[in-house]
């Protein structure tokens, strides 16, 4: 039985449903509590359980965020929510030097049973000090997970997988998402928190993308099918690890790669894809992979200039017809 | 206080709450998008503190800065085309309202990650103090930024290397919905700063003339190589944290009887009781007191009809402003891409892609 349910609500009955069936999670960050949260994930928790399990922080995201460090090492599961990404850059000592190595330097002895929320991502003229995506910073640390949801449903499913996880998690949450409705089935089983998911089935490339841009991808899907152009839409879902299975078995089909990203293209979560995809794909590409990806600059506050400076769906489009021969090449 | 010196104020406090509320309308009507952190009922604080300032000291505050701006005279013009993300704007539409730079006046950022501005206040003050020079910097931040790391580190080298930086505290009692007795232990800011032996004083944010004579004081003590000092000024916001929150979280009476004490109604106040101008006080001679009391009782310089022609006059202002803004052209990726390489003299080894 599904119900329609937007981004927010989708995550807001996962933390429900985990805190009122385990009392060691509890969350914490800045204006969770009596506000209920910037984007409203955590509303009416406060006043169910209590301002111990829903704790308003002062601005002190390196101490709230080591503190939530502190607690896992007990056994707590504590789901740290991070304003927003670009305050996570205070907390990073904290999420690389102590959650990513704790349980490494201590030969395995510890859990990290710790989730750590954050929205982040190009919205609406936020500027160029709350519009950054930094995926591939946190995807350069070895014993982080990072999820990337894209639908209410792989919202609730990733944030419950997350809490129940004996590993750092990083849920990297898209600020233009979490009023975007979708159906969400409570009840049903998941598919592992990594796995990639085929958005759509298609021949004639692979679209690899993640987060909001997949949800263009599949629009740019949609387009493409017009013309004739089927293009196979992969959601990647989580981008430490990568379902790298998932992607080689479409190359093997499609022979082409395309990946659509909405972060800076240089040195990019994209340049992960197609550098680990060609080394494991090689003989199965016709084409050398392409990437769209956003401008190597930080966001112009301008709002023609911050949408010229990310992907679009006319943007994967034209990559896409380029990538097999619709279009001249660059 | 003369009689310039506050119809000064009194022009830049209606201009203020004139330029927000104009902000404000232009938010409603889709001119501007993205955070909009309005400054009334704060007014007293940026007025009274950059009129103390000289041209040389330097000014670094925060996201909620259009009015610091204006006080320190960038046009108006200028700070509304940035708020609409044009190229006429003081950051060419880059940097938004939240980040106000002006190289030029010294003005040297609005900073939109809370607590930023300690160490870059405390950089500027570093090279200042090097140097010599009688220069001072203003760091201004709220309260709810005094729980940043940063604060603390910032205060103790500012301290430990006796640098000439005054801290501004803007204590409006909230970090967005929290309260202040629920994100601070000591929620009188000014005792913070005995940890790291800064002198500190709370004063009342409320009323310009108030916030005038601390922040000479203080800066007096800085120029004289004293080392940092911390003001607190209590305060409060009239509006909610930005145009995206309704404010709701506080109590109905809370709200009425803070703005029950409206700096811009003090302000005006004070200036009906009429103010000698410098000549007279310096005519005035021994008896000083007494002969002030006189004037004050006998003549009330600035009446009715000079408050409203300060009114009218900051309405064009900020009509003309608005105007100019809108019709101000986008930049254009170029300007973006000049912005961002305008450090780098030598070779392009990326461009666009
Ligand atoms: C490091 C960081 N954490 C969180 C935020 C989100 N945020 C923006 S303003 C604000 C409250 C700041 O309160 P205060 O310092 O009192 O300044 P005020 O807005 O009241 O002027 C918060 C939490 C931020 N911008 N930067
Ligand atoms: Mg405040």
């Amino acid at each position: 039985m599904t119900e329609t349910l937007q981004c927010w609500q989708a995550l807001n009955r996962a933390l429900d449903i985990e805190m009122s069936s385990d009392e060691s999670v509890f969350t914490l960050g800045e204006d969770v509590g009596l506000y209920g949260g910037t984007y409203r994930v955590t509303e009416g928790l406060n006043a169910k359980y209590g301002e111990w399990r829903v704790r308003d922080t002062p601005i002190s995201e390196g101490g709230f965020t080591g503190l939530g460090v502190g607690a896992a090492l007990t056994g707590m599961r504590p789901v740290v929510e991070i304003m927003t990404i670009n305050f996570a850059l205070l907390a990073l000592d904290a999420i690389i030097n102590m959650a990513a190595k704790i349980p490494f330097m201590s030969g395995g002895q510890f859990p990290m049973p710790l989730v750590i929320r954050m929205p982040g991502g190009v919205a609406r003229q936020l500027a160029a000090q709350h519009s950054q995506r930094l995926e591939h910073t946190l995807m350069n640390v070895p014993g982080l997970r990072i999820a990337v949801p894209a639908t209410p449903q792989d919202a609730y499913w990733q944030l419950r997988q997350a809490i129940a996880s004996d590993e750092p998690v990083i849920l990297l949450e898209h600020e233009l998402l979490y009023f975007e409705p979708g159906e969400v089935d409570l009840a049903a089983e998941p598919p592992p928190m990594h796995q990639a998911a085929i958005r759509r089935t298609g021949t004639d490339l692979t679209l690899v993308s993640y987060s909001r841009m997949a949800n263009l991808a599949a629009q740019a899907a949609d387009l493409l099918a017009k013309d004739n152009i089927r293009a196979e839409v992969i959601d990647l879902r989580s981008l430490s690890p990568i379902d790298w299975d998932t992607c080689a078995a479409s190359l093997h089909k499609t022979h082409r790669l395309l990946v659509a990203e909405e972060d800076c293209r240089f040195a990019g979560a994209g340049a992960e894809i197609i550098a680990t995809l060609n080394e494991r794909c090689f003989y199965d590409l016709d084409a050398a992979p392409a990437r769209v990806a956003g401008l190597d600059m930080p966001t112009p506050f301008n709002a023609e200039l911050e949408a010229a400076s990310i992907p679009g769906v006319s943007d994967i489009v034209k990559a896409a017809r380029r990538l097999v021969g619709r279009e001249k090449p660059l | 206080m003369d009689r310039e010196t506050l119809h000064r104020f009194l022009h830049d406090m209606l201009l203020a709450r004139a330029f927000e509320e104009r902000a404000a309308q232009e938010y409603s009507e889709g001119n501007i998008a993205g955070f909009l952190h309005l400054y009334p009922g704060e007014e007293a604080v940026a007025v009274g503190v950059i009129h103390a300032t000289e041209p040389g000291d330097y000014i670094a505050t925060t996201y909620r800065e259009h009015v610091h701006a204006l006080v320190r005279g960038i046009p108006p013009r200028q700070v509304m085309a940035e708020l609409f993300g044009r190229r006429d704007g003081v950051c060419k539409g880059m940097g938004g309202s939240m980040h106000l730079f002006d190289r030029e006046r010294r003005f040297m950022g609005g900073y939109a990650i809370v607590g930023e501005t300690f160490p870059v206040a405390t950089g500027i003050a570093y090279s200042i103090a090097l140097r010599q020079l009688p220069e001072a910097v203003i760091c201004f931040f709220g309260d709810g930024a005094v729980n940043q790391g940063t604060f603390h580190e910032a205060l103790n080298m500012a301290s430990l290397w006796k640098l000439p930086v005054l801290f501004v505290c803007e204590n409006n009692h909230y970090q967005i919905g929290t309260e202040i007795h629920r994100h601070s232990a000591v929620v009188n800011v000014y005792k913070r700063a005995c940890a790291y032996n800064i002198p500190a004083e709370k004063v009342n944010g409320m009323d310009v003339i108030n916030v005038y004579e601390a922040t000479r004081h203080a800066l007096t003590q800085i120029r004289a190589g004293n080392g940092p000092q911390l003001l607190e000024f209590e305060t409060y916001r009239f509006r909610g944290h930005s145009m995206a929150d309704a404010g709701s979280y506080r109590p109905r009476v809370e709200v009425n009887s803070q703005t029950g004490r409206d700096p811009v109604e003090t302000v005006i106040h004070e200036a009906k009781l009429g103010y000698p101008t410098q000549a007279e006080i310096a005519a005035a001679g021994p008896d000083l007191v007494e002969q002030l009391v006189g004037h004050s009782a006998a003549v009330g310089h600035f009446d009715d009809r000079h408050i409203e022609a300060v009114r009218d006059e900051v309405k064009r202002i900020v009509d003309d402003a608005a105007q100019f803004a809108l019709s101000s052209p986008p930049p254009t990726m170029d300007d973006a891409w000049s912005s961002l390489y305008c450090n780098r003299q030598h070779e392009t080894l990326t461009g666009a892609a």
